[in-house]
């Protein structure tokens, strides 16, 4: 478990990763239309394989985006990393975006690039805000671990769960935070409270609750603490600060 | 009034000897089969559980690891961030363009100058609009100048954190010079602001460029000195070789990017594969690591301080006469003495400072090649002149989500130094 010995410390580990093609030489673009253009060849790919699942495609500002229906996101992010000819092997980021609109539907993005090919994709879903669909999409932490803390992000500043994540908790805020989702439009710029009533909460709140449950279980030394540790521990709602 | 009360300490000792003073157990005592008496002998072959954080000088800010240790080996490692979360992208979305820049220089405080210019070549792409060859060179000036800030940040702070207090001092000294250059410039030293969409806050002053020539000339024996320091020296090839190591392949499925990246054997740099600001004309090489260790991370970017003295000293060559804003009246206040003087331009100037430029409704994601790794602002318009959304894509936060991987199997001490190679800013990190 300790240090790993080294034979030969001028021998390389491992073999070199060169992107792009040979004999590629990408340039700064310019003259970028606002719509239109050529797009990923990615699309007509996408559109043999999986058909339907692919809603519709367009081109802004020289990106493709790429709308795919809400069940299948998991397995054509699967396969767009390890089908050869795609080999979208980098995970950019996840996120979302909600509009200024109480009837234009919520949209995860899913950036992606593939480094041996030079293409950058983005991937879209649409989850309606009708009340009745739910939020959820499925996770692509099985595809690229970077989505890990990407998910959880978008968790907890849109309330999207991904189905999958083995451990879709708050990240950027606390997990007792109890006031909803940051980044959704009907989440006012100062918060829920007022000030006045932000400072009442954090001073009625309980320093106990602060500390997770999980840390202190990990180390199995729950049934050592005295009893009345243990009790302040349990009791009590977990308000946070 | 709570109750007071009494804690008995039991001390590691097995009591007082006849001098007064504490009997210490000597260390591999012979034929010690159980523990003696005064030490805890259930604490043996159990998991102890340390927290790390959040204040704590090693931990570059507000990151707090819970560490579970089986003896002095890392079993687990659960990261919490979020202590200096702001709501930056919230607060994007009732900005206007121009205004959100102030916000840009906050998040990663060592790359100030680099954020602003990533977050205008978005916005430009979003506006369409193409800018003046001066403003292009000024930017990849500033580009590289912040970069060279930020590896003397993480080369200073790292060879604390390790034990070494000498380099920290020399890479402080030139951080110094370079924030001089940015404070004649901009008129700050952190929180540049030093963009606008469609120029710069304004042209480099008179005499600039010689300074600058003159900071190029001194640094690379900077360079040396900290090369011959620490490259070969015992102590630090021990502490760093063979640590947090990632393989190419690992280090893609996490999502790693910039020196990390690159120091785990994947030559994938945002400048030469995505080029922006005509890097692929400049002459540079992308240093690319063997071992994927916090050794060859150190190495990358120490090479790639030098890379960056090659891209500014062709910079300050190229360096053209001109106009560094574009002429566009969407975006680009018009001068005070028109704008006193002439009525369209005191219309557009009105219009451009209470309604801000408007874009056309669409998006974009521009990345750059960051000191940390890939930063990407993504926009969202529709058409108003403030953003429904902007995204930072903060290339430290992906890094450090894989210090579980890399840190679980090591000894304590050397959390530390897996952690400092990450080159970690919270303020990133938690926006």
């Amino acid at each position: 478990m300790s240090k790993p010995a080294k034979q030969d410390p001028a021998a390389p580990a491992f073999a070199i990763v060169q992107p792009g093609q040979p004999g590629q030489q990408p340039a700064t673009p310019y003259g970028i239309a606002h719509r239109g253009g050529a797009h990923n060849p990615s699309v007509e790919a996408l559109r043999a394989q999986f058909g339907a699942a692919i809603l519709r495609h367009e081109v802004t500002w020289g990106d493709t985006t790429v709308y795919v229906e809400r069940a299948k996101v998991g397995e054509i992010c699967a396969w767009l990393k390890a089908d050869p000819s795609q080999s979208y092997e980098y995970l950019v980021d996840v996120t979302a975006v909600e509009y200024r609109d109480h009837v234009r539907p919520i949209e995860v993005v899913w950036h992606l690039r593939s480094l041996k090919h030079r293409r950058f994709l983005r991937l879209k879903t649409e989850l309606p805000k009708d009340g009745r669909t739910p939020l959820e999409v499925p996770s692509v932490w099985g595809v690229w671990k970077g989505a890990d803390w990407l998910e959880r992000e978008c968790y907890d500043m849109f309330g999207i769960t991904f189905a999958g994540h083995p451990d879709l908790r708050r990240i950027l805020l606390w997990e007792q935070y109890k006031e909803g989702f940051p980044l959704r439009k009907d989440f006012p710029m100062r918060g829920r409270f007022s000030r006045a009533q932000q400072l009442t909460n954090a001073l009625a709140a309980d320093p106990e609750a602060r500390y997770s449950m999980e840390e202190i279980s990990i180390a199995e030394a729950y049934g050592d603490l005295p009893a009345d540790v243990r009790q302040r521990l349990t009791g009590g709602e977990k308000v946070g600060e | 009034m709570a109750a007071t009360k009494t804690i008995e300490v039991a001390l590691s000792t097995t009591g007082m000897g006849p001098d007064g003073r504490p009997q210490r157990i000597p260390l591999g005592a012979e034929g010690l089969t159980s523990a003696p008496p005064g030490l805890e002998p259930e604490m043996q072959g159990e998991h102890m559980l340390i927290n790390i954080g959040p204040q704590h000088p090693a931990t570059h800010g507000v990151l707090r690891l819970v560490l579970e240790l089986d003896g002095e080996t890392v079993v687990r490692c659960i990261p919490h961030v979020g202590y200096l979360h702001c709501g930056f992208e919230k607060i994007g979305e009732y900005r206007q363009y121009n205004q959100i820049i102030p916000w840009t220089d906050r998040e990663d405080y060592l790359n100030s100058m680099g954020n602003n210019v990533a977050y205008v070549l978005g916005a430009e792409r979003l506006f369409g609009i193409e800018i003046t060859e001066r403003c292009k060179v000024l930017r990849v000036i500033a580009m590289e100048l912040s970069r060279i800030i930020s590896h003397l940040v993480w080369l200073g702070t790292t060879c604390i954190d390790i034990g070494a207090y000498t380099p920290f001092l020399w890479s402080f000294q030139e951080r110094e010079n370079v924030y001089k250059l940015l404070e004649g410039w901009t008129g700050a030293r952190l929180t540049t602001s030093g963009t606008r969409v469609g120029g710069m806050i304004a042209d480099v002053p008179d005499g600039w460029v010689e300074g600058l020539k003159g900071f190029l000339a001194n640094f690379p024996k900077t360079l040396d000195q900290v090369d011959r320091m620490l490259t070969r020296n015992a102590i630090w090839v021990g502490r760093t070789v063979g640590l947090g190591v990632m393989t190419p392949q690992e280090a893609l499925d996490y999502g790693l990017s910039g020196p990390m990246l690159r120091a785990s054997g994947v030559a994938y740099d945002v400048r030469k594969d995505f080029p922006y600001l005509d890097y692929e004309t400049y002459d540079f090489d992308v240093p690319v690591g063997t071992n994927g260790d916090v050794y060859d991370r150190f190495l990358v970017r120490q090479e790639e301080l030098r890379q960056s003295v090659r891209i500014l000293e062709q910079a300050v060559k190229r360096l053209p006469d001109g106009p560094v804003n574009v002429d566009d009246p969407r975006v680009i206040l018009p001068p005070k003495h028109k704008a006193t003087s002439e009525m369209e331009s005191m219309i557009h100037h009105f219009k451009l400072v209470m309604e801000g430029p408007r874009p056309p409704v669409g998006e974009v994601y521009v990345p750059i090649e960051s000191p940390k790794g890939e930063k990407g602002y993504y926009f969202v318009s529709d058409g108003t002149s403030k953003p429904v959304r902007w995204r930072i894509r903060p290339p430290s936060y992906v890094n450090l989500s894989a210090i579980p991987k890399m840190v679980e199997g090591h000894l304590l001490s050397d959390v530390i130094a897996i952690n400092a190679s990450i080159d970690i800013v919270m303020g990133e990190i938690d926006r």
